[in-house]
């Protein structure tokens, strides 16, 4: 009895995925009901985690657990999830993709995420992970009649099993070589001279690096992020990128802790490759959705290094780090979904010059969030930055800060040439005016954050306070 | 005092932004009320900057009307304070925004309302620079001052707006990010940014060095120092009148405020060893661009140049580490605030008239422009610094100051003043005298009652400073002291 209240919450989804999936088949036009009826299932889900969080507790023979770390995670996902629906709904309509699979492929994802953020075995994450991805591919390619779309669905599909097959072959090595496949025991039993352990963590870290996308494992990023429909790539863009850093601390603060060493120098290169990636690549591009595809490689990268930093502090700002991100992409999506005109959505960033005189407000909140991004104070973007740099400063690696900070004056460079055509650019027609309620509250809901965070910036200290790692 | 009262002074302009953003309407209606909420705001700004002045202690030689308040938990406390070197500066904010309110409000033909937000929104930065005695929030309001001035240049600029308004962010971004390192490696040495403790806890020397370049790549970048001011002949050129008028006027000095708070205070050691570093760029930056400025046939860009080589005396002045030689670069920025802020405002009454900045396009401008000559006068008398302005004390104090420590360095500084004549006098002469060569200046119309009298102020005050300036001395003399003193106990 113990062991379910624990987990309710995934409980709760998994039988909400079965019924709406039921009611989808047997009931016609059901996309309405369907689609409404998730954003509620999603809203008791939040409701039922909120209120049944435990601060510790171990089950199913260890290899599920629950803590701060856990519950915080799956909160700032599922509010993600919820967001990434609320402001989707139009935009699905309109390109004609209103399946009513789509919210259920969305939750199963979701569901996916949650595993995997508590597991603590191997195997279990290993299930959470195939869980949340196989939506994607499914979602990715949704709009079918799109050639890009169904690009994009394959493409990852190929390249997600591809580090899939890599992350399974490093957990069996790892199993192999420590008999285990609990995260504690594997820490236990560790011999960092092994070098088939090596292997195995290498091994890991490729495929975790795939799911998160930093350099090397980056390149299906960009066409992915164009090809998916807007709405299923703000998700992309959030739940599984938050469920697999999450992952990445579990294994780099609990199964290798022993071995620091030996993957921190790996993650260095990871994150330093990213920050410059994700600041030079940027600069070229015309679509806004690869360009943020290129800003989340570079995103990434600073928020692997606080994890690289191995401490507490570090783990601690890059959750940070990961919830800032979370609202400025939601925000930054929220004004793309703005762009439409005709009836069609538009997406190259020439298509925003002058946005400042036709639609002076939806500027502002881009505004906002460029800057954000760019990490330019007094916006939030800034904060999350400076707690990665607190972390790493105080690891000595002195470098990495320095390229850290240089890398975000290139990227402030794309983002301002954003700001410039919207600004700074003779105005071209108007984009049609869109009448989408619970868009323009997330807009502001998210703009709102983003520019009065310096207020009381303490508010995501005091949250993850409580993390720990055991 | 209980009341917030710097709170107050650096957040009422935002306040008053937040209305204008709010305010709807039909077009006139809009326009007129947003003018109205923005004077009052400034001008009521700097009332209370006054009020302030006048309650500020002269017999205190610490930090006054300390706020503070827990902000972000296990790292910094808001904190504000201000001490006699603080107060100008603030004093000088509010004195120029309604000035470039009232410039905007005359010559800025579209988008009034946002220009009107983003100068409010750039004063609350300016006064918080000034107000904040800890490094992090001092980094958030010195950094956050980019958005605003970036949109100012960029959409009300010129020609090659776009490029200037990049080269400035970028530029500045840069120099900055190297100084938030330093101010993270501060307090992780220490486990505190808070200046008036880190007055006391002293930073092991052999950190001081570094830390020291960080901070200088951002101020010389800010100030600017030669090598490091290509950005600002861009940045001024291009910028609305009101965009050039608080660049020259208070961006400037924050890179002073910068050295004179931060680098001086915290960092004896390394200042003491990298000031020669100091006065060979400055000397460098008073001949050289004293001498680019006398090529220049932009008038914008003459005056951009010569405010790189002033900037040269405040350097000097500051890392003279002499009574005279700060107390003069402090009159020197304040004057040259003015002053600076004088002439941009006098080449925007001509360009706004005829939409050119070149010298050659005008000639003979007296004739038919008589109070316009007059005010232009006393304000290039200023810059060049003749005895009975502003521009003479500071530049007199720095001069001996620097006499102190160095012959060489007060004798080539000196050849700066005859370069600064040479270089006004004869755009005074090519602009004003002379006899009318283009035929369209025949209708060039004099002041109008707005830069009427936003000039008369600025005249004012350079006239009222350079006869009698023992008030500012009053001010920050025990500041100024106090700072010596802990210099030369490091």
């Amino acid at each position: 009895m113990n062991i379910i209240a624990t987990i309710i919450p995934e409980i709760f989804l998994s039988i909400s995925i079965m019924i709406l999936l039921i009611f989808g088949v047997f009931i016609k036009e059901s996309f309405n009901i369907v689609y409404k009826s998730s954003i509620v299932v999603l809203i008791f889900a939040v409701l039922l985690l909120v209120n049944n969080f435990e601060n510790f507790s171990q089950i199913f023979n260890d290899s599920y657990l629950i803590d701060n770390l856990s519950n915080y995670i799956k909160t700032l996902s599922i509010i993600s999830a919820i967001v990434v629906l609320l402001i989707s709904y139009e935009y699905i309509n309109s390109l004609k993709i209103n399946k009513f699979e789509y919210p259920i492929l969305i939750i199963s994802s979701l569901l996916g995420a949650m595993i995997m953020i508590s597991a603590n075995d191997l195997i279990v994450f290993y299930m959470g992970l195939e869980l949340q991805s196989l939506p994607l591919y499914v979602l990715a390619s949704i709009d079918r009649e799109n050639e890009r779309s169904t690009e994009a669905g394959l493409k990852y599909f190929v390249l997600s099993a591809l580090s899939s097959g890599l992350l399974l072959y490093g957990c069996s090595l790892i199993y192999g070589f420590t008999g285990s496949t609990n995260f504690q025991l594997i820490a236990q039993n560790f011999n960092s001279n092994n070098l088939g352990l090596i292997f195995g963590i290498v091994f890991i870290i490729v495929g975790l690096g795939f799911k998160i996308s930093v350099v090397p494992f980056h390149m299906w990023t960009p066409d992915v992020y164009e090809g998916s429909p807007t709405s299923v790539t703000v998700f992309f863009a959030l739940v599984p990128k938050i469920a697999a850093m999450t992952v990445f601390i579990r294994f780099t603060n609990v199964a290798f802790a022993g071995i620091f060493d030996q993957w921190q120098l790996i993650l260095i290169f990871l994150s330093v490759g990213s920050m410059i990636l994700g600041a030079v690549a940027a600069i070229g591009q015309d679509n806004i959705k690869r360009l943020m595809a290129y800003s989340s490689i570079g995103h990434m990268g600073y928020a692997l290094a606080g994890i690289l930093t191995g401490t507490i502090e570090g783990t601690k700002s890059t959750i940070i780090y990961l919830t800032i991100y979370a609202v400025m992409n939601t925000g930054m999506f929220a004004c793309i979904f703005f762009m439409k005109r005709k009836e069609k959505y538009v997406e190259n960033i020439k298509d925003l010059s002058g946005l400042s005189k036709t639609n002076p407000l939806l500027a502002v909140g881009f505004l906002i969030m460029l800057f954000s991004l760019a990490g330019i104070p007094p916006l939030a973007g800034f904060f999350a930055k400076f707690y990665i740099f607190v972390a790493v400063l105080e690891s000595k690696l002195y470098l990495l800060a320095v390229i850290g900070l240089v890398t975000t004056v290139v990227s402030a460079f794309y983002y301002l040439r954003i700001v410039k055509i919207i600004y700074f650019d003779e105005s071209k027609i108007s984009f049609q005016n869109v009448k989408n309620l619970p868009l323009k509250f997330v807009l502001l809901t998210s703009s709102l954050i983003i520019l009065l965070y310096f207020v009381y910036p303490s508010i995501l200290i005091d949250m993850t306070s409580s993390i720990s790692l055991g | 005092m209980n009341f917030p009262i710097l709170s107050f002074i650096t957040f009422f302009p935002l306040l008053g932004a937040v209305c204008i953003f709010a305010i709807q309407g039909k077009k006139t209606d809009y326009i007129k009320n947003s003018q109205n909420v923005a004077i009052f705001a400034s001008v009521l700004n700097f009332v209370l900057s006054l009020y302030l002045w006048f309650n500020f202690d002269n017999t205190h030689s610490g930090f006054q009307f300390v706020e503070e308040y827990e902000w972000l938990k296990g790292f910094v406390n808001f904190k504000f304070g201000i001490d006699g070197i603080s107060i100008i500066f603030i004093l000088l904010t509010t004195f120029i925004t309604p000035i470039c309110i009232f410039s905007g409000i005359n010559s800025v033909s579209f988008r009034i309302k946002e220009f009107l937000i983003l100068i409010l929104l750039m004063e609350t930065l300016m006064i918080g620079v000034f107000c904040s005695l800890d490094l992090v929030i001092f980094y958030l309001f010195f950094e956050g001052g980019l958005i605003p001035m970036f949109l100012l240049i960029g959409i009300w600029g010129g020609e090659k707006r776009v490029y200037s308004a990049f080269k400035f962010f970028l530029f500045t971004l840069l120099g900055s990010v190297l100084m938030l390192v330093a101010i993270i490696t501060i307090f992780i040495l220490t486990g505190s940014t808070d200046v008036e403790q880190l007055l006391n806890l002293k930073i092991p020397e052999n950190y001081q060095y570094f830390l020291w370049l960080a901070f200088f790549s951002s101020f010389a970048i800010k100030m600017p120092m030669w090598p490091f001011h290509t950005w600002l002949p861009d940045a001024h050129v291009e910028a609305p009148t009101a965009g050039s008028v608080i660049l020259a006027a208070i961006l400037l000095k924050m890179g002073g405020y910068g050295f004179i708070r931060f680098s001086i205070s915290l960092f004896p050691n390394a200042s003491e060893y990298f000031a020669v570093l100091i006065y060979a760029l400055s000397v460098i930056a008073i001949i050289y661009t004293s001498l680019v400025a006398l090529m220049q046939d932009d008038m914008k860009k003459l005056i951009a140049y010569s405010s790189v080589a002033h900037m040269g005396f405040v350097t000097i002045g500051i890392f003279t580490m002499t009574k005279q030689g700060v107390e003069g670069a402090l009159i020197q920025m304040l004057s040259h605030g003015i002053i600076s802020a004088g002439l941009f405002l006098c080449v925007g009454v001509l360009y706004d008239r005829k939409h050119s900045r070149l010298i050659s396009s005008y000639s003979g401008v007296v004739n038919f422009m008589p109070k316009y000559s007059l005010f232009f006068m006393i304000l290039t008398l200023g810059a060049i610094g003749l005895p009975g302005t502003s521009g003479f004390v500071g530049e007199f104090l720095v001069l001996v100051g620097a006499f102190k420590i160095s012959k060489l360095i007060a004798i080539l500084s000196s050849t700066g003043i005859i370069l600064a004549a040479g270089y006004m006098l004869w755009l005074y002469k090519r602009v004003v005298f002379g006899s009318i060569l283009n035929s369209n200046l025949k209708n060039i119309k004099d002041l109008n009652i707005f830069e009427n009298y936003y000039l008369l102020a600025l005249v004012a005050v350079t006239l009222f400073f350079g006869f009698y300036p023992d008030p500012l001395f009053q001010t920050f003399s025990l500041s100024v002291d106090n700072l010596i003193l802990q210099y030369e106990m490091r």
